[in-house]
């Protein structure tokens, strides 16, 4: 992943990106203007994601990871919402740009979403049937009955028995872990480029979970499709992509592959949530969980966002806000410890670096 | 899960003989009116209802063809005697006419008056009602949907027409068009009944859009105009149509109040408004029979119709649904 930008300086690239990136998304920002001022949601984003790649953003509640996906699909209500700036390039087209027609045909066709309560994303006076149907007669020239012929094998694909049945019931009648099969089917009927799954698991127990994330993955092997997965579950991210961005207060905190951020953890804030989980070998030690909480959106921190929560700051990070770094090992972190200037600093924290419980 | 397919002819499986598959799928097999059909079964008072508000829409379907006098025959003027005679088992007479008695004045047959009123009345108050609901549910709808600017401006339309008296503008407005035609008395019920429709649609739409299935509905590329009338719309039906039914009441009464001040149907088109209205005169001549069955008839039917709808929202209520 090619991280070239850097919070605060323009977009280095101008124009598409190359073809074989499928979704980059530069300088993203969407603001909610609500009675007591402006909540920053989403404050200067940027991450790619190639074709047939798989991406996760994770967060904490509040950290912006869902506006952010809910952006690319320009599904943000406006009022309250605005997309103040960014890019999102798809498939060569700037989606923000695109006029709502064309956007929809990209909806659900090129780009489809599975959202996190299976139990409520289902319309509940429609048949399976109905939903999956309709995603499909809007994206593909077919007639009503080759539309049914897709909903069925869809559903037999995601691994739902007795397809045929099911076509013709209601959601109250699946369980969790079925409608989420069910919504998987409804994205996948229409061979999407990027598939965005936001927090697909966190509603199903552990079990269902697991299942649904073989599911996704066996898919996304079989299709090519791209994956844009926006969790909060480091175990869900372990398991299931290449890539991560981590997101604090609406700002990427730390970028870079799998390894480059669960094992290799630089900014204060990945490894706060790496020591957070429970693992066998920290077992009768007590968790070190992050202190405080995020920040109040009406009243960021001067400097960096993370600093009032941060063990290891100092009088510049409450003073200024840190660029996103490169890193020579790989990836990106925002975080004044990597700067040349502290170098001294850096020494101490480089030993006290935690590895990913496995 | 064993799969049973029960439509086969086939020798019957243990779990069948046990009654356990039988069981889940006739579970399976109903969707949200079947139930509801189900829960209004139970509701004694909503069965009654429905059995005397469809008993007279049947009176009023069938009954001019059954009982084919013409209201309009004035029989052989008795100039001299002005008061209708008497219902036939009151005045001890058994003959199978003059059920309900005759008027006065033109000695018409107060049954046939009631029958054919009951005609005139029901479509009026299901016509307008239909109005009403269609333009108040889009009206609602749009306003709930989109929010903003746009849900300020037309639910302020509708304060403002409430705030309007609509009963004397129905009386203006049927007074001076269309002169006692039904089916001017007809638009302009449904014209000015939707507001209220408009306000509860508004609200439903509000909540139902910020459910998840409506982003899920979105983020597949359904447009707004499908997403109001294919997935929120039918959501939102449940509470539409108690408020239609009960509204089919509510304008039963409305026109017989309107008739009955002489503003709407004309008389030569029975409603049982306008037959109250006529017999005004002739009540204090003893001529009882001719006020009291059209009144009886609006009031068993406006009964029926309010237990119909109360037995609907019990029956389509979510929060009950157990």
């Amino acid at each position: 992943m090619t991280i070239e930008s850097t919070y605060g300086s323009r977009p280095a690239r101008v124009g598409p990106p190359p073809s074989d990136v499928l979704l980059e998304v530069r300088g993203l920002r969407t603001y909610f203007k609500v009675l007591d001022g402006t909540v920053k949601a989403v404050d200067g984003v940027d991450f790619s994601v190639k074709r047939g790649g798989r991406l996760a953003i994770v967060g904490e509640s509040g950290s912006g990871k869902s506006v952010t996906a809910l952006t690319i699909m320009r599904l943000i209500d406006q009022p309250p919402g605005q997309i103040v700036a960014g890019e999102v390039w798809f498939d060569g087209r700037d989606l923000l740009t695109l006029p709502i027609s064309e956007l929809r045909k990209i909806r659900g066709g090129e780009i489809a979403m599975i959202f996190q309560e299976p139990m409520t994303s289902l319309n509940p006076v429609l048949t399976i049937g109905d939903q999956i149907m309709e995603a499909v007669l809007l994206h593909q020239d077919v007639a009503k009955s080759g539309a049914r012929d897709i909903a069925i094998r869809s559903l037999t694909d995601v691994g739902i028995p007795a397809p045929e049945r099911r076509v013709a019931q209601y959601p109250h009648e699946l369980s969790g872990g079925m409608r989420q099969r069910v919504m998987i089917a409804m994205a996948l009927s229409c061979n999407p480029k990027l598939l965005i799954a936001d927090e697909p698991t966190t509603a199903l127990d552990v079990t269902i979970q697991r299942q649904i994330l073989e599911l996704i993955k066996e898919i996304q092997d079989r299709t090519g499709t791209g994956l844009l997965l926006i969790t909060h579950d480091l175990g869900v991210v372990a398991e299931t992509v290449e890539d991560v961005v981590v997101m604090y207060a609406g700002r990427v905190v730390e970028q870079g592959t799998v390894e480059e951020v669960l094992l290799g953890a630089r900014h204060p804030y990945t490894r706060g949530l790496l020591n957070s989980i429970p693992s066998k070998g920290k077992r009768g030690h007590r968790l070190a969980p992050i202190r405080g909480t995020v920040p109040n959106p009406f009243r960021m921190p001067p400097g960096c966002t993370f600093e009032p929560r941060c063990p290891y700051a100092w009088e510049r990070c409450v003073q200024e806000e840190p660029a996103l770094i490169r890193l020579g090992s790989g990836g990106a972190s925002r975080c004044w410890i990597h700067d040349p200037s502290s170098r001294a600093r850096l020494d101490g924290y480089d030993h006290d670096t935690e590895v990913l419980p496995t | 899960m064993v799969e049973h397919n029960l439509g086969d002819e086939h020798a019957p499986t243990i779990e069948e003989i046990e009654g356990v598959a039988d069981y889940e799928v006739q579970l399976e097999s109903l969707n949200q009116w079947q139930i509801a059909w189900r829960r209004f079964k139970r509701h004694r008072l909503a069965v009654i209802g429905s059995v005397l508000f469809i008993g007279m829409c049947l009176v009023a379907i069938l009954g001019p063809v059954i009982f084919p006098y013409n209201f309009l025959d004035i029989k052989k003027p008795d100039v001299l005697v002005f008061a209708g005679r008497p219902p036939s088992w009151v005045s001890g007479d058994f003959s199978p006419f003059l059920l309900m008695g005759e008027t006065a004045r033109f000695q018409r047959d107060v049954f046939t008056l009631v029958i054919n009123g009951a005609r005139l009345s029901l479509i009026i108050g299901v016509g307008s009602t239909v109005i009403s609901v269609v333009i108040g549910a889009l009206w609602g709808g749009i306003a709930g949907y989109f929010g903003g600017i746009l849900d300020s401006v037309m639910m302020r339309i509708v304060d403002s027409l409430l705030a309007v008296p609509i009963l004397f503008l129905i009386l203006v407005f049927s007074r001076f068009l269309g002169r006692g035609s039904w089916v001017t008395v007809l638009l302009i019920f449904g014209f000015f009944g939707w507001l209220g429709i408009a306000r509860l649609v508004r609200s439903l739409f509000l909540s139902l859009r910020e459910e998840q299935f409506v982003d899920a509905a979105r983020a597949v590329g359904v447009s707004d105009q499908r997403i109001i009338i294919r997935h929120i719309l039918p959501n939102a039906l449940s509470p539409i149509i108690v408020s239609a039914t009960l509204g089919v009441a509510g304008v039963i009464v409305s026109e017989a109040f309107v008739s009955f001040l002489g503003f709407g149907v004309d008389p030569n088109t029975p409603t049982w408004g306008n037959i109250l209205s006529n017999s005004l005169e002739f009540v204090n001549q003893g001529n009882w029979w001719w006020a009291f069955f059209p009144g009886l008839a609006i009031v068993i039917t406006v009964l029926g119709i309010n237990f119909m709808g109360d037995g609907l929202r019990d029956a389509l209520d979510p929060r009950s649904r157990a």
